[in-house]
């Protein structure tokens, strides 16, 4: 186990589908790098293949996924099956963007807790990851 | 404060000007919103061309004097709804059209004629204006009486809503063939809404949404007069497109300032002599970025506020968002109740006997000059880095604006800017809102349709016309004609695209934090 004190906490902020809309993403992965995380923004349009791929090439311990498309039913599954498949079962995975209330069990069912909708406070993101990372480390 | 005998520094008719009058600074007409009034015109798109069509005629019936056209993401990026790419995308963002029978569909029982159309599509632009331009034909309605509006601004596609396909130069060569089709075959299509709109919900300031945009029109204009064009047989049908922020008497001065700066621009920087080419006419939609998830009323008082400041600064057309749209796309009431706000400000505020109510305000006056002032700083900055597209390339105008974005978002989070029931009256337990939610139906509707389209055509003739597209591609001739030809073949939006992918390849950013 690493210990949490000494660890600098390895963000993935990825943007999948075909949306562009890349302010939240951005916004986001400044504001992590600010609170001092390592963060690796994958740039637009990944597949969720290729995002599990930059989470395990970089040893992340968190995905941060960027969704405004109405996609993310199709997307979230996806990169949730594809980290168990690699052995990456502890990797939070975060989403943020237009996610309406409905969706939100569906997402908590399938091991999704950090949704994030417009509007949300940077630092209570920043909380989140950290106290999600901090337990997973204990 | 200053008093009214002490005004800023504005020489009266140098600077601003009677209504009607260059530069233009108080309207574009003398009698403002006494002769017409704005068009209400909803941007809207969802699902099948069957559920958009439904939902066309019910803003038609209620009241909306205008379409906008929707597209889902795998039409923007010109892409067919079986290509692996658009799992889960198909009919979510907007409408899904991939070939002329689903344009026939999406217009079906609505006179081409009587409607102005706006489209909000780029990369593939000049494939869905071929389609438009065939669906009316088939309609038995002459190319010259259509009415309306592509986007057709790729610039800010680079620059903000990254919606690309192709590099840079050789999009701005579609750009230019529209240009020269349209002044030609179809002279009251506005060619191209340039934007400023994605500029600011990326997070620009009010000064970068103006500079961005009109350094934009300028590279246009620029290029169309280097693919050999006459700057007045183009530049009248060049059209803007703003948005409507909550800041709101600097909004007001945003658009005066735009029309200022437009009209010197045209006149002095490219020697235009028609008046319609000084004259900038423009869209304004309420800020989509303004609105919270939290307490969705709210987002009805802020996009009230943000139309009367595109009204007030002279707006031709306006769409005002939903309050729901922080959690999807709006449902049919909601929609509605945004149209109704725009038809009361209209019909019950009395704003519209006025043209240009806030003019000679000293406020407003500063505003205006101080906003030009900056927007001419980023100007000459741009042009002595060659141009937008050199810009871009340079990664100019993307880094301005994340910065901005992220200022903003720090001062959202420190309180120095204060949203209501974000960081000022914030309370748990929401209102929660029904909202619309688009499954799964559509796209395997769309996917269906596809394949018996591509079973019914022949072969032979979509492939002629495939071909003949590419070599238009390569070569210098107008792309249109082929386009149309493809269209007419019942090629698809992702088969005319891979074509212009093959000839010219696929741009890809290097992303800006």
């Amino acid at each position: 186990m690493r210990d949490v004190g000494q660890h600098r906490i390895r963000v993935v902020v990825a943007k999948p589908g075909l949306d562009g809309h890349d302010r939240g993403a951005k916004v986001i992965a400044r504001s992590l790098r600010d609170a001092g995380m390592e963060v690796i923004y994958t740039g637009l349009r990944q597949t969720p293949e290729q995002i599990v791929t930059a989470a395990l090439q970089e040893d992340a311990d968190v995905v941060g996924l960027s969704i405004l498309s109405g996609a993310h039913m199709h997307i979230c599954p996806r990169v949730m099956e594809l980290l168990r498949e690699r052995g990456l079962s502890d990797v939070v995975v975060v989403v943020g963007g237009i996610i309406p209330d409905i969706d939100v069990p569906k997402l908590n069912a399938i091991g999704i807790h950090g949704i994030f909708p417009p509007g949300t406070p940077m630092p209570r993101i920043v909380e989140f990851i950290q106290q999600q990372v901090g337990a997973r480390v204990d | 404060m200053r008093t009214p005998e002490a005004p800023s520094n504005v020489d009266y008719t140098r600077d601003l000007g009677d209504p009607g009058v260059f530069p233009y600074t108080r309207g574009l007409h003398p009698a403002g919103y006494r002769g017409k009034l704005w068009t209400m015109r909803q941007f809207a798109g969802f699902g099948t061309p069957e559920d958009t069509n439904a939902r066309y005629r019910a803003l038609l019936a209620a009241g909306g004097t205008g379409l906008s056209v929707a597209f889902d993401l795998p039409t923007l990026m010109g892409r067919d709804p079986d290509h692996a790419l658009c799992a889960g995308e198909v009919g979510k963002c907007g409408v899904s059209v991939a070939s002329l029978g689903d344009m026939e569909a999406l217009f079906e029982g609505i006179d081409l004629g009587l409607v102005s159309t706006s489209m909000t599509i780029n990369s593939p632009a000049s494939i869905l204006l071929a389609m438009y331009l065939v669906v009316a034909e088939r309609q038995g309605v002459a190319w010259s009486r259509l009415n309306g509006t592509l986007q057709n601004d790729i610039l800010k596609e680079f620059i903000a809503q990254k919606e690309y396909i192709y590099p840079p130069r050789p999009s701005l060569r579609l750009v230019t063939d529209t240009f020269a089709f349209c002044a030609e075959h179809a002279p009251r299509w506005n060619t191209i809404s340039v934007s400023g709109y994605h500029i600011r919900e990326a997070g620009a300031t009010a000064a970068q949404e103006l500079a961005f945009t009109l350094r934009d029109g300028i590279e246009y204009v620029q290029a169309g007069i280097d693919a050999g064009l006459d700057v007045d047989t183009f530049a009248p049908r060049i059209s803007f497109f703003f948005n409507a922020h909550s800041d709101f008497l600097e909004e007001v001065a945003k658009y005066r300032a735009a029309r200022r700066l437009w009209a010197r621009v045209m006149r002095d920087r490219f020697g235009a002599r028609d008046p319609k080419s000084w004259q900038l006419r423009f869209h304004a939609q309420t800020a989509g970025v303004s609105l919270t998830a939290q307490q969705p009323y709210n987002n009805v008082v802020r996009t009230t506020l943000q139309a009367l400041a595109a009204v007030l600064g002279g707006a031709q057309s306006l769409h005002t968002n939903a309050l729901d749209e922080a959690l999807a796309l709006p449902t049919e009431a909601a929609a509605t109740l945004a149209l109704r706000t725009q038809q009361v400000i209209a019909f019950e505020s009395g704003v519209t006997g006025t043209t240009d109510p806030l003019g000679g305000s000293d406020a407003i006056e500063r505003l205006t000059d101080a906003l030009e002032a900056a927007a001419l700083r980023y100007i000459e900055r741009i042009d002595g880095l060659g141009g937008m597209v050199a810009a871009i390339e340079a990664g100019f105008p993307q880094r301005e604006i994340a910065d901005s974005a992220y200022r903003d978002q720090q001062a959202v989070d420190r309180g120095e800017r204060l949203v209501v029931g974000v960081n000022v009256g914030a309370t748990s337990g929401d209102a929660s809102v029904p909202i619309l939610y688009i499954d799964e139906a559509a796209e395997a509707h769309q996917r269906r349709r596809l394949a018996q389209v591509r079973s019914r055509r022949d072969p032979a003739t979509v492939e002629g016309a495939l071909q003949a597209l590419g070599r238009a591609a390569e070569g210098r001739q107008n792309t249109m004609p082929a386009t149309l030809a493809a269209v007419r073949a019942h090629a698809t939006v992702g088969e005319m695209c891979d074509v212009f992918r093959q000839a010219w390849g696929e741009y890809e950013e290097a992303p800006i934090i």
